[in-house]
């Protein structure tokens, strides 16, 4: 018998014990039934996706060009920029100078992956990672750019791949939203390019599949916490009182709708236990911090909440979105870029050889990527030390790690000049099929009929990359 | 039972089976009930309207096809013989290469539906026109067994439908209930007291009557109304995209306020929003209303190309218009034709001209100050200012005279001054550059007076580089003139949309033959004028973003001269590099037209300081005057303004996009409204008012259904037709066809009245039962989709807010004005928010600005308030008809925690102290009656009373946490009454704002 099939079955069960409801809605939507998903035996059961926000520079990073050198500040041939579209940044651009990485690349691990200087921290997963280098997307602009990587489409309005996966495949934490987003800022002084609620939101799907963002306040979850003078025990009582008045209502109108809202109160209230208890570092070891690096006991950063993640996989959240802001170097982009991946390198790592020591690598899938790449030309004035450079749609690198992905191997080529892809190209709606699959579902089944057209997250597009697959 | 609590889509599918299923197996199939649904979802895909994606020469939406020999020779139909219809055999084969739909499309037919389809061809195959493309013809009201009970014909289409599912009405609601109900209905806010105890005594059987015409004459219902409207016209303060900053929009919130209140006819209220600024001698108002169109999103983000998102903007309105007023999917048709419905690609495009020819550019300009909307605009009428300006403008006059006086005495100093300073104007050397390049790729070239002018990009910053040669021996200054030009934006000097420029920096560099090129120290700056905080010293300052401005002296020739410590000694032979940059946080702000000179007459230097500068005494005048003049600047911009639209004298030329992309450009089309519709009467302009016009055109066949369908729904939670966006083949059929074809022509007879129509509704029998759900209907018809029940679903999260308000006595009921903000949770903007938006933090209001209704709560696109998102408010990028209705932990917490409800909770309290008699009881009987118009039930009471004993026992152990949670909100409560029965009663009030008959309309 289909296992996926024993666990719906297990839920059937606890239902009627009355568990967590909110969980429960989503899963046993009839029209999942009618999708049957999970589709198939899935190898990953939640995602950790570290959004770089902004779009950092394959060329520094995990694309190594080492041709570049000889062309340095002369013009990108015609030829290879082709019909590409180029931003009003550069589009008045009397020459398109090539700049060189002023960084260098070096061989790491078994796979001997081709990786950067200024990322010390991830090389040494190299043999963990599996790295993409033919990423493309259409978008050029940050807003549509962003909103495509999350929704797979330019317009906003659809819901995020979080918001999907949550309508999926439910939570396994009932004291836990099913998909939390958080934000963290550049350390650096640097440009740091806005986000929108729309990208962690469901647009069309219920509200309750909704990213709900975590920040590092009081309340890590907004009004999560009790007023001043409410101590949890008056909260209980209060809690008491308003289900037995709720239960008087029921009683009289039938309306499940009443029961629901008992349910979503009590699940409040589990949630100002449970979130301050995931929140709070404190039990955290030192070596923890350690290994994240100095900026992981600062809340609200990215290290921070490198550990959170980890807190949140633990706990069963199924899809864990952190943003990292400020990867937009359209100038002095080798000082930028360097501060940039001070903050998110070694916390990157340590994430990795924390999931794996603790064995949830092998059922977490983890990605790292932005929303496009950048142009092998340089963006305004061109030295041997400085550059800046402009968006570029049609590559860039993306990696991913764990559960069920090829471990230490490179997908994808692109030219002498990372502009073009010259082998396996892999769309953002690939990868999003690709993540689905690795959940178990069937991209092309997973799907809401809104307005009288049954949407998905890959739209008509995405094809499985089987070359990533382990 | 159990189970289907808990499954509420396994009920929704039991539901739409009901409405689906044919009545008996020996009744005709009908094709638009039974037939378009299960064709329209499993094969019309691919045998279906989209001419490009037809396979097999096969179309079965259209019965000529189905029924004639497909491309492979087959038959797909033979009315009348099942057999030998291939289709019969292909939906029924095992054949994995046969059987329809494939395997691949996830599609599949069930039993009943194959059986379905093999009756209905066997029944001869008959085609419908699409239900909603139907003219509207008059209905004959049906008759109904039960007599009595019907109050109005509307309420006899229900009850007809009823009784032939052997269903009864329910009985009719409590008063209380009722006053409840349909005030929030109508307004969005609870009855008060004193309107419900009035109700109560009234024993005239017209006393419900009386109410609801009360209630439509209450300034609160045109507010309530709007709520709606607003989302679908995806009204917000911001402009959207990343950059997201204010937009100044509100008048226009105002004016749908006051069209409801007013009760403008529908159709007037459709045409003064789609083409107000179209109408013979337009007045402001209707200028005002045509801000509809505004309402789409608009993106600032730099070096965006325009055309793109000129394309996204007028594609938007399109597919909102078609939403709206004929509830079609027209966003599929932007890169291809409809899947499923009649419309074309050409379609889209033919409407998409209507709405292309706006005074606009399709983007904003983050250059521009925050407060300045993109044009076109207006001004609002605003006394106050006007006085303001009046006032301040007579002061200038006069200063202005003084300064003529003091000009004419300068004169004759002059004159002689200006003797010598021929001989310096003439010791300036015009630079003419062997070398001249800019940074961006912005086109530089010399005109014949030696001037050097920029065309081309003009990207957010910019430096320019000249080197020229130098025959002087000397060099004592550098002079740069800033020059008008036709070609640049407001005559210039500079590139800014203003014609401002702000010169970060300027650099000599001389080069000689011999030596190492050397970088001369600029000491000292003059200018004929500078810019308040932009002074010319600025140009050689440290600091690379400072710079020289000229703002308001736009658009005339201004001189900088910069000066080295000591003189230059130039060898023979030399070249100077002059390099100026524009790096300020003021993007685009280049000089547009300039000339470069250098002297070796030490006076040269001295002259213009001492010449050219403003004189000590005009200077004393001319100070006040600038700063008069930056005033009256100042307070022009406090000026109300909206958006509006505004035709261009040319028509822009609007061509098919191929595949939608907004640089594929296929045929040229012209304005035209979808081919299937009847079209703009013969004559008529093809303009945006003649659409308007036809939007609402008796003869077009969805405006009035399509309508009345989203009326329905704002009362009774789901509309006739279940998909109030789509009336398509994939829209759901109408649950009461007849019904909503009455209404439709009701509402076109009334004169597309509004409040009539409403009337109607909400007197009529089935509005007024009660909404209890009794076993048998439970297992029935959960949604209510029959309405054996009156509506009972949750408040929309402005109201919640309202009501909160209302009951603690809180809410400040002013109608319209710019929006506030009320409280929201520190931190979230600074987490997401652009640098540039503006808005980096939220900075809540003050006094009246936290207690405003919600419909005015600032609206930011990026950020939307969260205690509106938790409750499902849409995010207003683009029409939403319909919101979603779910129910989760975090709106939970918002009741529970946010400051508005801890301080409601404190001041109902106080009400209920106040004025709730002596008794506990009493008192929290008020409280109770306040949020839900009713006593609370004895077993309540019970409930009420232990809570309030237990917390005040407990709070009379804790001073710490009574004066903490009475500290709670902006408006404070006398310390003297800060007492342990005050929080006590607040937990209880704060417990009766959380129940879930409070959220609801019930």
């Amino acid at each position: 018998m289909n296992p996926l099939h024993l666990s719906r079955r297990q839920f059937l069960g606890r239902t009627s014990l009355g568990l967590g409801s909110m969980a429960l809605t989503s899963l046993l939507n009839p029209r999942l039934f009618a999708a049957g998903a999970p589709h198939f035996a899935p190898k990953a059961k939640r995602i950790i996706y570290l959004t770089q926000a902004g779009a950092p520079s394959q060329l520094e990073t995990f694309d190594y060009k080492p041709g570049l050198a000889a062309l340095f500040n002369t013009d990108m041939p015609a030829s290879v920029r082709g019909d590409q579209r180029l931003t009003g940044f550069t589009s008045g651009q009397a020459h398109l100078p090539i700049a060189p990485s002023v960084y260098n690349f070096s061989q790491h691990g078994q796979s001997g992956m081709w990786i950067s200087e200024l990322l010390p921290h991830i090389a040494k997963h190299a043999d963990d990672i599996c790295l993409i280098r033919s990423m493309f997307t259409e978008a050029i602009n940050h807003d549509p750019a962003m909103t495509l990587l999350q929704t797979g489409n330019q317009i906003g309005g659809r819901p995020s791949f979080g918001s999907w996966v949550s309508y999926g495949l439910g939570t396994e934490n009932e004291n836990l939203p099913a998909f939390v987003a958080m934000i963290s800022r550049p350390s650096g002084p640097t440009n740091a390019q806005p986000l929108h609620e729309r990208m962690w939101s469901s647009g069309f799907l219920p509200a309750k599949y909704q990213g709900v963002r975590f920040s590092p306040s009081k309340d890590p979850v907004l009004y999560l916490t009790n007023p001043d003078g409410i101590s949890r025990e008056r909260r209980r009582a209060m809690l008491d009182d308003l289900g037995e008045l709720n239960r008087l209502s029921f009683a009289e109108y039938q309306d499940p709708e009443t029961q629901n809202r008992i349910d979503q109160f009590e699940m409040a209230f589990r949630m100002q236990a449970s979130v301050p208890e995931l929140a709070d570092l404190s039990k955290e070891p030192a070596s923890v911090f350690e290994s994240y690096g100095p900026e992981s006991r600062k809340p609200g950063t990215y290290a921070a909440n490198c550990i959170l993640a980890r807190r949140l996989a633990e706990r069963g959240v199924r899809f864990i979105q952190l943003y990292h802001r400020g990867w937009d170097q359209h100038n002095d982009l080798p000082k930028g870029i360097k501060s940039q991946c001070y903050d998110v390198d070694q916390p990157s790592a340590a994430l990795l050889a924390d999931l794996k020591q603790r064995g949830l690598l092998d059922d977490t899938l983890v990605i790292w990527g932005g929303e496009f790449g950048r142009t092998v030309f340089s963006q305004g004035t061109l030295t041997k030390d400085n550059y800046g450079r402009d968006h570029h749609p049609r590559c860039f690198s993306m990696w991913m790690a764990g559960a069920g992905v090829k471990r230490g191997h490179v997908f994808g080529e692109t030219d002498d000049f990372s502009y073009n892809i010259v082998k396996d190209g892999v769309h953002i709606h690939d990868l999003n099929a690709t993540a689905l699959h690795l959940l178990g579902i069937d991209h092309t089944r997973l799907t809401f009929r809104f307005q009288g057209r049954d949407y998905r997250l890959t739209d008509v597009h995405g094809e499985l990359v089987k070359g990533i697959l382990a | 039972m159990h189970y289907l609590r808990l499954f509420p889509a396994l009920r929704l599918a039991l539901i739409t089976a009901l409405f689906l299923a044919p009545a008996r197996a020996a009744d005709p199939l009908r094709y638009n009930r039974d037939i378009r649904p299960i064709l329209s979802d499993n094969c019309f895909a691919c045998h279906g309207p989209d001419k490009s994606k037809v396979k097999g020469e096969l179309r079965l939406d259209v019965r000529e096809s189905a029924v004639k020999a497909a491309k492979s020779g087959e038959f797909a139909i033979v009315p009348g013989d099942a057999k030998n219809s291939e289709l019969v055999r292909r939906i029924f084969s095992t054949d994995e290469d046969e059987v329809m739909p494939k395997p691949e499309s996830h599609k599949s037919l069930t039993a009943p539906q194959k059986a379905m389809l093999k009756r209905w061809i066997e029944q001869g195959a008959k085609y419908e026109p699409h239900w909603a493309f139907v003219p509207l013809e008059p209905v004959t009201v049906p008759t109904v067994k039960r007599q009595n009970w019907a109050r109005n014909d509307l309420d006899r289409f229900i009850l007809s439908r009823l009784e032939s599912e052997q269903l009864t009405p329910s009985p009719e609601a409590a008063k209380e209930t009722l006053i409840r109900r349909v005030t929030l209905d109508l307004t969005g806010l609870p009855p008060t007291l004193a309107e419900v105890d009035a109700y109560l005594a009234d024993q005239s059987p017209q006393s419900y009557e009386n109410v609801v015409e009360r209630l439509l004459k209450s300034p609160h219902y045109g507010e309530r109304m709007a709520v709606d409207w607003l989302d679908a016209a995806r009204y917000a303060d911001t402009n959207g995209y990343q950059v997201d900053r204010d937009r100044e929009l509100w008048p226009w919130r105002d004016w749908v306020i006051k069209a409801f209140n007013d009760n403008q006819r529908f159709d007037q209220f459709t045409i003064e929003q789609i083409a107000g600024d179209l109408l013979p001698n337009a007045t402001l108002e209707q200028r005002i209303a045509s801000g509809f169109n505004r309402n789409p999103m608009l993106n600032e983000e730099g070096a965006i190309i325009a055309e793109e998102f000129l394309a996204d903007m007028v594609a938007d309105r399109v597919e909102t218009t078609a939403a709206v007023w004929l509830a079609q999917t027209f966003n599929c048709c932007r890169c291809h034709d409809h899947k499923f419905d009649p419309f074309t690609q050409r379609d889209f495009y033919s409407l998409k001209a209507f709405f292309h020819n706006v005074t606009e550019t399709g983007i904003g300009r983050d250059g521009t100050p925050i407060r300045i909307n993109a044009p076109p605009f207006v001004k609002l009428p605003a006394p106050e200012i006007e006085a303001k300006i009046a006032a301040l403008s007579a002061e200038v006059l006069e200063l202005e005279q003084a300064i003529k006086v003091a000009d004419a005495d300068a004169a004759k100093a002059k004159a002689t001054v200006e003797k010598n300073q021929v001989a310096a104007t003439l010791a300036w050397t015009i630079l003419g550059p062997t070398a001249l390049t800019s940074a961006s790729g912005a086109k530089l070239t010399i005109q014949p007076d030696g001037a050097i002018l920029a065309s081309g990009a003009n990207p957010a910053n910019e430096t320019y580089t000249l080197t020229a040669p130098v025959t002087l021996g000397t060099i004592f200054g550098l002079r740069v003139e800033a020059l008008p030009d036709d070609s640049l934006p407001a005559h210039g000097p500079g590139r800014a949309i203003n014609g401002n420029f702000v010169m970060t920096d300027v650099r000599l560099v001389v080069n000689a033959p011999a030596v190492a090129a050397r970088s001369v120290d600029l000491k000292t700056a003059v200018a004929d004028f500078s810019q308040a905080q932009f002074p010319v010293a600025n140009a050689i300052d440290a600091d690379p973003s400072s710079g020289w401005a000229i703002q308001p002296e736009l658009g005339k020739p201004h001189t900088a001269v910069f000066a080295p410590a000591a003189p230059i000694t130039v060898d023979p032979g030399a070249t100077v590099t002059i390099t100026l940059s524009f790096n300020s946080p003021n993007t685009n702000h280049q000089l547009g037209r300039f000339r470069l000179a250098v002297t070796n007459a030490p006076t040269a230097v001295a002259q213009l300081a001492t010449t050219n500068l403003p004189q000590p005494e005009q200077k004393k005048l001319s100070d006040p005057l600038n700063a008069l003049k930056k005033q009256i600047a100042k307070t022009e911009s406090e000026f109300p303004t909206t958006l509006v639209m505004d035709e261009m004298k040319e028509a822009r030329p609007t061509f098919i996009l191929i595949r939608g992309a907004y640089d594929k450009k296929g045929e040229l089309v012209t304005a035209a409204t979808p081919a299937v519709l009847p079209p703009i009467p013969e004559g008529e302009p093809r303009n945006r008012l003649s659409l308007a016009k036809w939007l609402v055109s008796p003869q077009n066949p969805l405006p009035a259904r399509v309508t009345v369908n989203r009326f329905w729904q704002q009362v009774f939670g789901t509309g006739l037709v279940k998909t109030s966006e789509n009336f398509g083949a994939q829209g759901a059929p109408p649950s009461h066809p007849e019904l909503l074809d009455w209404l439709a022509l009701e509402f076109i007879r009334s004169g597309w009245d509004v409040k009539h129509l409403m009337t109607l509704m909400v007197t009529s029998a089935t509005y007024r039962q009660q909404s209890q759900l009794t076993p048998l209907l439970h297992e029935r018809d959960l949604e209510n989709r029959l309405l054996a029940r009156g509506p009972r679903f949750r408040l929309m999260g402005e109201f919640v807010r309202d009501q909160a308000l209302t009951a603690s006595g809180l809410l400040v009921d002013k109608i319209g004005g710019p929006s506030v903000k009320p409280y929201h949770p520190p931190g979230l903007y600074e987490q997401v928010a652009s640098g540039s938006s503006g808005t980096t933090t939220y900075v809540p209001g003050k006094g009246d600005d936290l207690y405003r209704r919600s419909l005015y709560t600032y609206w930011k696109r990026s950020v939307p308030h969260p205690a509106m998102l938790a409750f499902g408010t849409p995010f207003r990028e683009t029409c939403t008809l319909q919101r979603t209705r779910s129910n989760t932990p975090l709106q939970a917490l918002n009741l529970m925690n946010d400051d508005t409800y801890t301080e409601a909770s404190r001041f109902l309290a106080e009400r209920m102290i106040r004025d709730g008699g002596t008794s506990m009881e009493t008192q929290l009987t008020h409280g109770f009656r306040l949020v839900l118009s009713r006593a609370p039930q004895p077993q309540e009471m019970r409930v009420l009373i232990r809570a309030y004993d237990r917390a005040l026992a407990d709070f009379q152990n804790d001073a710490a946490a009574v004066i903490s949670l009475l500290n709670i909100g902006d408006k404070k409560t006398d310390p003297n009454r800060s007492t342990p029965q005050l929080a006590a009663m607040a937990t209880v009030a704060s417990t009766i704002l959380c129940l879930d008959e409070t959220v609801t309309k019930q």
